[in-house]
């Protein structure tokens, strides 16, 4: 097997046995990525001094013994991708903005300080759609990133360059963030495993805040073990993000997989209302045979309801812009990024002139879309009427996860009605791509935690598809529902 | 709810955001889809329902007013490299009152 192909978990033992060195590891991605990235386009930037680093962590390790080399945490020496959302101090950080083409970051986001502290290597920073609003990547304003799987189709977003860097072995695996599904649905259709950690459970420190009652930063991997180690390095309270719950108080410190024997006895719940008019025929099929196997593997399965399933996606499309509508309030040409008030072409005359023309020129379509849209519905006179009333809605729908969830172990369903769809499908269609998080919206509205795991294939001429099945949990559960996914995972 | 050209242009206003002519066009259409999208939730009884307001139950997060991050300081020089136009050691910007 080539070095880029391995696990986090493979590498990390390889590393501690001497089989190869972190300068071996990393430099076998940085000839991947030479070889790979000008057509799948997973990378916006790749950091020339990911080598150096990695000869560092190697003097390290020549000077350890064995007993210390086994004791080194297990990101140690790992190259990872990180989503050009997350800031590293020194590093570049665009969102996948024009306004922010020239932004270099003043300090480490609190997951890369961790990761740090770990001593993994940072290879690069992956394309997303424009501060991750988007299904495709394809409202990057830099690139579009394609599918390891077909090149013609999209990985995915907004966590797309993460989740084609992880499936097309540029890294061994990546940091997404997830809104409403950008971990998740590029997860399925790249087929690797992605989890939006439960909210509060990650700290946000560092990130560029999109919707911040619903953001989490998660992991992206080739395993769900992988996908668990990560989680661990990150997860965790932050003085620096009011919402990132102290550990002592959930006792998450000493949270551990929870691997059910086969899977005999744990409760599923396939909520009927992800299974109706708009599934694709074909991924239904996958989720059903996964379904039979896990029955036969000892799995109690009940069909369940989540009522208000239908209403998550119009009420997503409330909260979320409302909540852009305020956090991209930051980008005014005034304090960083593209301004007009330094631009020859864009010459504004005053203060407004440089708020309206740096924002007119710096932000895409989807978001001054999201953030008109936004400004529609927190203005006067419309705020009961939309955000207000998505508010209510949202506290039903979470309702309706804590009553499915003490019935049930685990929410399963699909994590996409569709595999990969084809550049320019749904892009002059915004509501056409909002549906691709139709499955995906409701776990970040109610807060609890999911993941996508690969679930099979479906062919697309000719072409072999990923799809991928999601897996809900209850709130700070993250070990249940990690466990329950390995054990789902192998059968 | 369908969206007129003049709250487009209004809403644009209170954004601030230059929009041309075309893009006024464009988000009248697609304002006024979006708005018919999720006026469905106007289907759900919602009386007696509290607001769900954030993400969490945990209410007023308080610390003493100290710096906290040691990581930080001394790197305001930094903070303020990235700003556009400055001026001895302050972000510059253009008059507030005409």
């Amino acid at each position: 097997m080539k070095l880029n192909e391995l696990t986090i978990k493979d590498a990390s033992g390889g590393l501690r046995q001497k089989k190869f060195s972190v300068s071996e590891l990393v430099s076998n991605f940085l000839q991947a990525i030479k070889e790979k990235n000008s057509e799948l386009h997973a990378y916006l930037e790749v950091f020339d001094d990911a080598l150096d680093e990695a000869k560092k962590a190697d003097e390290m390790l020549g000077v350890v013994n064995h007993e210390e080399r086994m004791k080194l945490p297990p990101l140690f020496g790992i190259p990872l991708a990180i989503k050009d959302n997350i800031l590293i101090e020194g590093k570049k950080c665009t969102a996948g903005s024009k306004i922010l083409e020239n932004y270099i970051a003043s300090y480490d986001a609190t997951v890369i300080r961790k990761l740090k502290k770990q001593g993994a290597i940072f290879l690069g920073k992956t394309n997303l759609d424009e501060f991750a609003m988007g299904s495709s990547t394809e409202n990057s304003a830099y690139v579009s990133t394609k599918n390891p799987y077909d090149l013609s189709r999209v990985p995915g977003g907004s966590s797309g360059g993460s989740a084609s860097a992880v499936a097309g072995n540029l890294c061994i695996a990546a940091l997404g963030s997830d809104t409403g599904g950008s971990i998740r649905q590029p997860a399925s259709f790249c087929g690797i495993v992605g989890l939006k950690p439960t909210y509060g459970i990650v700290s946000r420190h560092g990130l560029i805040a999109m919707a911040s009652s619903l953001d989490q930063i998660g992991p992206m991997a080739k395993s769900v073990e992988d996908a668990a180690i990560l989680f661990d390095a990150i997860k965790g309270g932050d003085e620096f993000d009011s919402t990132a719950v102290k550990k002592e108080s959930l006792e998450i410190g000493n949270w551990k997989l929870e691997i059910p024997e086969r899977l005999k006895g744990v409760r599923i719940g396939i909520p009927k209302e992800y299974f109706g008019a708009g599934l694709d025929a074909d991924v239904k099929k996958v989720i059903e045979a996964v379904i039979g196997k896990m029955e036969s593997s000892g799995a109690i399965i009940k069909e369940i309801s989540l009522p208000h399933s239908e209403y998550a996606l119009p009420t997503y499309y409330i909260v979320v812009p409302s909540e852009i509508s305020a956090n991209l309030a930051r980008f005014d040409g005034i304090r960083y990024g593209l301004s007009a008030a330094t631009s020859y072409q864009l010459s504004a005359t005053s203060l407004y002139e440089v708020y309206a023309k740096s924002r007119a020129y710096g932000f895409g379509a989807e978001v001054k879309r999201r953030i008109m849209l936004g400004t529609y519905t927190l203005s006067a006179g419309y705020y009961d009427a939309y955000y207000v009333k998505a508010q209510k809605v949202r506290r039903l729908i979470r309702q309706d996860f804590e009553h499915a969830l003490n019935a049930t172990d685990v929410i399963l369903g699909p994590t996409a009605p569709t595999p990969a769809f084809c550049f320019g499908e749904k892009a002059d269609n915004p509501l056409q791509m909002y549906l691709a998080d139709i499955y995906t919206v409701a776990a970040n509205l109610a807060g609890v935690p999911a993941i996508s795991i690969p679930a099979g294939f479906v062919e697309r001429e000719g072409k072999k598809l990923p799809v991928g099945l999601q897996l809900a949990g209850k709130w700070f559960e993250e070990g249940k529902l990690l466990g329950i996914a390995k054990a789902a995972e192998i059968i | 709810m369908s969206i007129s050209r003049k709250d487009v242009k209004h809403i644009a206003h209170l954004a601030r955001i230059e929009l041309t002519p075309e893009e006024e066009t464009k988000f009248e259409k697609e304002l006024s889809a979006i708005l018919g999208f999720v006026e469905k939730l106007n289907e759900v009884n919602t009386d007696n329902i509290e607001p769900m307001t954030g993400g969490t139950i945990l209410q007023n997060i308080m610390r003493e007013d100290e710096p906290g991050d040691k990581n930080l300081q001394g790197k305001e020089a930094a903070l303020l490299d990235a700003a556009p136009e400055k001026e001895r050691g302050y972000v510059r910007v253009k008059a507030v009152f005409e």
